[in-house]
């Protein structure tokens, strides 16, 4: 029966019609929500200054001037405990909750207030939903779960199957198209959730604590393929959740939430390094840092770094005087090429060789600057130099010693002065050096 | 002690109200009486045409269908014991009768219970009067019924009605209350209209609750069958009630048997349609290679 549904064609524009204009995504100004009967009066009050236990007699304020905008194209994460109002947030973007005061707009068409017709093609073309706990239609398979959104958008049966098996595929739930889903566990039903959010092919997906009711393994799992998804794809996603370290994986953007407000909106970084107020610092406080701040965020300028062509009288001198034994070896465009050894390079210079290459060793550790300290950590024990971070172009673009690792994730501010190599026992004295440099003197060099 | 002054006179005003209804809605009861008695004719009709065993074998073909053989059976047996005590044509009359009351009630009920489901304040007000409806004793309904509608089959056919419907609508309101919020929530949040959502999500996961409504339904305008036959109404419940007059325990004996078996097998059969599990629609093909290889690979992934 379901499946000869009429399609609701009036409403429904075919995909490729679609006009997706610039601009953010979706933008909430001053929205506030407060259930009860009496809710535009508490409004007025809050308004005026009140709090929300003040005006608990006219109503619960759920959300209170809440102001953000979506981009297009990122993962913005509101963040927030159990009854912070995350949750009506959400579904105030989509209209399943109306807002009592302030504006939404999804790509520029209005939600509060808006009629249902409207409000059906939003949903339809915009906005998509994963729930909590899955939303499935127990009645039906699998691919008809799928399906759901694209039948509602009024495609044909054969393509909308056709669509929903690909999804499935997708998620990794190939073979279970025909089941049902009470014999899935949970982290494969939300992978059904997730596959009727993406078949839907709207622009944004709205995620209420989607991954909340499953376990951590499954969580992990699920919030680095929602992760693949989002870049493969780009769509928009918000997510709530009121889990901090899955915030910080998955945000673009953040806003935290506390008693209805939005008390900060941030990268992952500036609320962990930069937290607005006491509540969001405690809040931070209990991340997992090693798994939220990224190479780049903790990185130092790299000191110890000769250029190849200097040769290896400079690239002692420069170990000289920053009193470190070991130093990166960069190429002309700050390529990295490797790490030099003050002994190798004190034999070369007595044995009065002008180029490094002879003492050139490949460098025992680097990253690349977005990688999470959680991976450089490791390799910071096997290294006896700080971990070199390179870009893209594998240009040395800074360094990460142990006592900066450590300073980050104890998130105090680590003394920056510190020198950048770690002198490890040093077999090779000052003296040696200067003597080797004095012996090798020629009149254009002058050892200081 | 004379209490007179402080006698409400509800009784009278019951009266007035009786009064009213026969002198200005004649018009509306006739064409109701009509109806109500053609449905009847025409189910008495389509049971007593063909020879017994072919009704026998139609009905045990259902039961195979609502729950399996071994109710098919039970269905030929008890059946059979009513055609040997020779009350094939009694159980036929009343059979129509439960049958005709159960369609209106639950046409009247079912849209009333999602309209209760829907409002509060529809919930607020219905609640009340299914409680009266089906508290007040039933042979009270008799009265008005018989100066409306006349004695017959059909004031036996509307106190069934009043009496049955509440639990359909009672459990249509909680089954579609009972469905899970946050899937009707997914319909909307979809696009989908409330009426499509209705249709394609709250009723089909109300349908054991409404089930069960049905069959309380059946079962209780089957208690009706005897306060009918006071009326007029014919079938068992007339045997019934002139073997109590006439202390014919023979008769009551075995008119009575065969409204228990009636029951019986209507309830068994809704029952079974109530709680049938639902079929996979498509080809279940589960290769077991393809499902280990599937369920492997996600556990897989984890580590």
């Amino acid at each position: 029966m379901s499946q000869t549904e009429p399609p609701e064609r009036a409403e429904a524009a075919p995909a490729e019609d679609r006009r997706r204009p610039d601009g953010p995504a979706i933008k909430v100004e001053n929205v506030y929500k407060v259930f009860g009967r009496r809710g535009k009066d508490a409004v007025r009050r809050l308004k005026d200054g009140d709090s929300r236990d003040q005006v608990s007699s006219l109503g619960v304020a759920a959300v209170i001037d809440a102001a953000f905008q979506v981009e297009q194209g990122e993962i913005f994460v509101v963040m927030g405990l159990s009854g912070s109002g995350k949750s009506t947030l959400i579904r105030m973007l989509n209209g399943l909750n109306d807002s009592t005061d302030g504006q939404v707009t999804v790509f520029g068409s209005n939600v509060v207030g808006q009629q249902k017709t409207e409000l059906r093609r939003i949903r339809r073309e915009h906005l998509s939903m994963v729930f909590q706990h899955f939303a499935l239609l127990p009645h039906r398979t699998v691919i008809d779960n799928v399906a759901y959104g694209l039948e509602i958008q009024g495609v044909s049966k054969t393509e909308r199957l056709e669509r929903a098996a690909h999804w499935i595929n997708k998620v990794g739930l190939g073979g279970w198209e025909n089941h049902f889903p009470d014999e899935l566990s949970g982290g494969m039903k939300q992978r059904v959730g997730l596959a009727r959010a993406f078949a839907a092919d709207t622009d944004i997906l709205l995620m209420d604590e989607a991954f909340s009711a499953l376990d951590p393994l499954i969580r992990r799992e699920m919030q680095e393929q929602l992760k693949d998804l989002q870049q493969e794809l780009g769509k928009t996603i918000v997510f709530i959740t009121h889990d901090l370290n899955e915030a910080m994986f998955l945000g673009d953007r953040i806003a935290v939430m506390r008693d209805g407000k939005i008390v900060q909106v941030g990268t992952p970084n500036d609320i962990l390094t930069d937290p607005a107020n006491d509540y969001v610092a405690q809040f931070v406080q209990d991340v997992d840092r090693a798994r939220v701040l990224s190479a780049a965020d903790v990185m130092e300028r790299p000191q110890a770094v000769v250029a190849a062509n200097a040769g290896p009288r400079a690239a002692l001198r420069t170990m000289r005087d920053l009193q470190t034994s070991a130093s990166f070896v960069t190429s002309r465009d700050r390529k990295l090429l490797g790490v030099v050894f003050a002994a190798d390079v004190l034999r070369l210079v007595r044995k009065g060789a002008d180029t490094l290459e002879g003492a050139l060793h490949p460098t025992p550790a680097f990253v690349a600057e977005d990688q999470l300290i959680v991976n450089v950590l490791e390799m910071a024990v096997d290294s006896p130099l700080p971990v070199a971070v390179v870009d893209a172009e594998e240009r040395l673009v800074g360094v990460v010693p142990r006592v900066t690792l450590l300073a980050a994730l104890a998130s105090t501010t680590p003394e920056t002065d510190q020198v950048d190599i770690i002198v490890p026992p040093d077999p090779v004295s000052t003296a040696d050096i200067n003597a080797a440099l004095e012996a090798t003197a020629d009149s254009g060099e002058v050892s200081r | 002690m004379d209490m007179d002054w402080m006698r409400l006179p509800i009784g009278e005003w019951a009266e007035v109200v009786v009064d009213w209804m026969t002198t200005y809605l004649d018009g509306l009861f006739s064409v109701l009486r009509s109806i109500f008695d053609g449905m009847n004719e025409g189910l008495v009709w389509v049971f007593m045409t063909p020879p017994f065993w072919v009704i026998i074998l139609a009905i045990a073909v259902i039961s195979f269908f609502a729950k399996g053989w071994k109710l098919a059976v039970g269905t030929i047996i008890g059946l059979l014991v009513i055609v040997s005590v020779d009350q094939w044509e009694n159980a036929m009359n009343s059979l129509s009768l439960v049958l005709v009351a159960t369609i209106i009630a639950l046409v009247i009920a079912i849209p009333l219970g999602i309209l209760a489901s829907k409002s509060d304040i529809a919930s607020r007000i219905i609640r009340p009067v299914l409680d009266f409806m089906q508290t007040m004793p039933a042979f009270v309904y008799l009265i008005p019924a018989i100066v409306i509608f006349r004695v017959g089959v059909v004031p036996g056919i509307v106190a069934t009605i009043i009496f049955a419907m509440a639990p359909a609508v009672r459990l249509t309101e909680l089954g579609i209350r009972g469905v899970d919020k946050e899937v009707v929530e997914a319909g909307y949040a979809f696009g989908s209209k409330s009426g499509r959502i209705l249709r394609q999500i709250q009723l089909p996961l109300a349908m054991p609750s409404i089930m069960a409504g049905i069959n309380q339904v059946i079962m209780l305008a089957l208690s009706m069958v005897v306060i009918a036959g006071m009326a007029g109404a014919g079938g068992l419940g007339q045997d019934v009630y002139s073997a109590v007059q006439r202390i014919d325990i023979k008769l009551g004996a075995e008119s009575g048997l065969a409204v228990v078996i009636i029951a019986m097998i209507l309830d068994r059969i809704t029952g079974g349609f109530g709680n049938r599990k639902r079929k996979a629609t498509g080809p279940r093909k589960v290769a077991a290679a393809d499902s280990t290889e599937t369920t492997a690979s996600v556990p897989a992934k984890t580590a």
